[in-house]
């Protein structure tokens, strides 16, 4: 079950208005509210559907057509391995594996405490400093399987957990 | 700030910062920020060299500067310290005093940080002494190590905007379509199309014209757009108002992915300067020109660097293509003729403006002119961004800057052109790199990302990654780009796993000729060049996997062992403690045994063994 989100329809508005309202700016529109929810929780899709003037169709066909928006809970922290081709003849899939087995979880999966999302993700083009994972927006290039590790501990013992 | 109202401000405006900056104090140290010196932790030493210069009380005395990308990522992060152009590489934040207190302060160098050529083993002090960067011609790229992104006035005073301001004011839109014709520019996101011919078959068409720059660089191992719009916004911005003029539109877009947040930061910032300076907006310098630019952020899919996905996607829709009997010059964004060209096309148009179509015609090959950025990256020395003109042969990029392949290993094979393009042997190493050649032998020059395989590399399972990537990036809206694809994998991911059968490959070919030719788009027609290049000059490693169930290169895990050769193994023990399984034992100094019933694996001992006593069987 998801969980119920309070959605701030102040919040959203202020994003709708940064678009001027523009349909255009729909795929934008939901990066944003993604920004805030860690993806675009299904409450919000009525709201899109009157202040944008689109059909649920095209944003339900939106959302699930681009990769960087999701309709399901993400972790507070996305771990994004590159997959891309230099990464890969580097070695991402070891990347990978290795966090797999410290957070417990498959690709595309969150853990349970709603920590940590693991997904790939293709090039992100840090290619030289390959492989490269992301943490949100922080990059973190040249890794082996024990520095992936720290980049995952110095995240779940960070003392901003508490803060949601 | 200033309010460029006409041209002669803007040239005022510019000679102040040039001789501000000539007059200048100090010294300048140049600290790389772009993505890849990022990753690194560019940050953490700004903080701690930003800290250290106030301690010791030569904050006022010393500029610093946070670049965009210098190219050279592997040594990231980059310090460059000018006016001598001293180089120190893997600066972390604990170099950083000894580096202000000797060479910022007393003027001699940190001997330790001194970069080290991998090949000579000799030191060398200066950046543009240094292999990677001497051979390379940075006709696009060079500011980038200059200027902070985020400032305009740098970028004016390395002459910006100059290219605008002769565009506006002495050229006339034919006049600036015929330069861009005899430049030979080609498009540099792979296509290679003529950029003054599309530039001209646009401004032909009636309606609301679009210039449209397209930052959506989706080909995994190619980062030069990145780097040029992280480290030097205002050049793209500048080209990109230079074809508007000429083409007669008003309206701008740059697509760039949402994954590349840097990006979106500084052009952002960019285009607010700009707006703020005059240079964009209504009234360009009062010449009663208007261009606006907006921003437009692409959601992660490949399939949108398709020009008619892409504005499909600008749209506000699912970015799927459409066939192209009507060409997007003539209908496309909002059904307006619109030019799309990429980033780095656009970052060479105020280039060829400003030092004129003969000047930029005379470097490169007989059809392909110019400069072009790569991405030399997987299994080489020296990996980063690399400028050379067209022609330079693969040989010179990958050994004589690229410094060759790590760990004295065997190169096998450079593919090019990301998943629409091949992999390239090495008998075709000689080859000059320009739009034409590399066709030749099956693959293309594409955006220009360049990944190097060495013999530990899997061509059948680099074939199975890049078809992997493509179903996933499939639009799916034709079935031979769908289906076909999705067949292809299913035969490669068998060979990969020991499942291969004779007739495979055969089948993989019919199937490859079968979605060339018959679908949809680009993504389509191109996505077999991968495995068909594979099959075609490494079919060996395919017949091995097939046939012997073996998988030589050591990748594919149904396909090999490990094994200890106990001639060359010297009981070091080091592979031991490193094994996750603890499938290794023996005692000290003697041969080691490895147990294969615990072994899962890994890879991690070969990776250790100094030796090469651990072996692929």
């Amino acid at each position: 079950m998801e969980p119920t989100i309070q959605v701030d329809l102040k919040k959203i508005d202020d994003i709708i208005a940064r678009y001027h309202g523009n349909k255009e700016a729909l795929l934008m529109i939901m990066q944003d509210i993604s920004d805030i929810y860690s993806h675009v929780p299904p409450a919000i899709i009525p709201i899109l559907v009157d202040r944008l003037g689109v059909k649920k169709s095209l944003i339900y066909s939106v959302a699930t057509f681009y990769k960087t928006i999701s309709l399901e809970p993400r972790g507070k922290y996305i771990v994004s391995v590159c997959t891309g081709t230099a990464c890969h003849v580097r070695g991402a899939e070891k990347i990978t594996e290795t966090l797999q087995q410290k957070l417990g979880i498959s690709e595309g999966q969150t853990t349970s405490d709603g920590l940590f999302t693991l997904k790939a993700v293709r090039c992100i083009g840090c290619c030289a400093s390959g492989p490269v994972i992301t943490v949100n927006q922080e990059t973190y290039g040249g890794l082996d399987r024990t520095a992936a590790e720290k980049v995952i501990d110095d995240y779940k013992h960070s003392p901003l957990n508490g803060t949601a | 700030m200033a309010i460029l109202t006409n041209r002669e401000t803007l040239e005022k405006f510019q000679d102040t910062l040039k001789s501000a900056q000539s007059q200048g104090k100090k010294k300048l140290i140049s600290l790389c920020a772009g993505s890849g010196c990022g990753a690194y932790g560019t940050a953490k030493v700004h903080q701690a060299l930003m800290e250290e210069l106030t301690r010791q009380n030569l904050a006022q005395d010393v500029d610093v500067k946070l670049t965009g990308c210098h190219g050279f990522c592997e040594k990231g992060p980059i310090m460059v310290i000018h006016p001598e152009g001293i180089f120190y590489p893997q600066v972390k934040p604990e170099h950083v005093s000894e580096i202000v207190e000797k060479t910022i302060k007393n003027g001699e160098l940190v001997s330790s940080r001194i970069f080290k050529d991998p090949a000579t083993k000799s030191k060398i002090t200066l950046e543009h002494d240094i292999p990677f960067y001497k051979l390379q011609q940075r006709v696009i790229f060079g500011n980038n190590g200059l200027i902070d992104p985020t400032s305009i006035d740098d970028y004016l005073a390395v002459g910006g905007y100059s290219a605008m301001a002769k565009a506006l004011f002495d050229m006339t839109p034919d006049g600036i379509v015929a330069e861009i014709k005899k430049s030979g520019l080609r498009g540099r996101g792979g296509g290679g199309f003529p950029t003054g011919i599309k530039w001209d078959s646009c401004r032909k068409h009636h309606g609301t014209r679009y210039v449209i720059c397209n930052a959506d660089e989706g080909d995994p191992g190619a980062y030069m757009d990145r780097s040029l719009l992280e480290g030097n916004p205002h050049s793209v911005i500048e080209g990109m108002i230079v074809g508007a003029i000429a083409i007669g539109s008003h309206e701008g877009y740059v697509y760039v992915r949402h994954e590349y947040p840097l990006a979106v930061t500084n052009l952002t910032i960019a285009l607010d300067r700009a707006r703020e300076y005059g240079l964009l907006g209504k009234n360009i310098l009062g010449s009663g020109f208007d261009f606006d630019i907006h921003i437009s952020r692409g959601g992660g899919a490949f399939v949108c660097g398709e020009s008619t996905a892409l504005m499909a996607s600008l749209e506000g829709n699912p970015g799927r293509p459409r066939a192209k009997y009507v060409h997007t010059v003539e209908k496309g964004f909002k059904d307006g003729p619109s030019d799309l060209n990429n980033v780095e096309t656009w970052a060479n148009v105020p280039v060829i403006i400003n030092k004129g179509a003969d000047w930029y015609a005379s470097i490169g090959t007989q059809h392909s002119k110019g400069t072009k950025i790569f991405s030399l990256v997987g299994k080489v020395v020296n990996t980063g961004l690399v400028e050379v003109p067209m022609g330079t042969t693969l040989r010179t990029i990958i050994f004589d800057i690229g410094g060759g392949i790590p760990k004295k290993k065997k190169f096998k094979a450079v593919q090019t052109g990301g998943p629409s393009g091949g992999c390239i042997p090495e008998r075709f190493l000689d080859l000059g790199v320009d739009f034409d050649e590399l066709s030749k032998v099956g693959s293309i020059m594409g955006s220009g990302g360049m990944i190097v395989m060495d013999q530990d590399t899997c061509m059948v399972d680099v074939a199975r990654y890049f078809l992997d990537f493509l179903k996933e990036e499939s639009c799916g809206q034709c079935n031979p780009c769908r289906e076909g694809i999705k067949q292809m994998l299913d035969i490669l991911t068998n060979i990969c796993q020991g499942n291969g059968k004779e007739g495979d490959i055969e089948m993989l070919e019919e199937l490859g000729a079968m979605i060339q030719k018959f679908s949809l788009c680009g993504l389509g027609t191109s996505a077999p060049n991968p495995v068909l290049t594979t099959i075609l000059y490494f079919r060996d490693e395919y017949e091995a996997h097939i046939r012997d169930k073996k998988c030589p290169a050591g990748v594919c895990k149904p396909l090999f062992h490990y094994e200890i050769d106990p001639e060359t193994c010297t009981g070091c023990h080091s592979c031991a403690l490193k094994c996750p399984q603890e499938a290794i034992t023996g005692d000290k100094k003697k041969p080691h045994q490895l147990d294969q019933s615990k072994c899962i694996k890994c890879g991690i001992c070969y990776d250790t063994c100094k030796f090469d006593a651990i072996v692929i069987r």
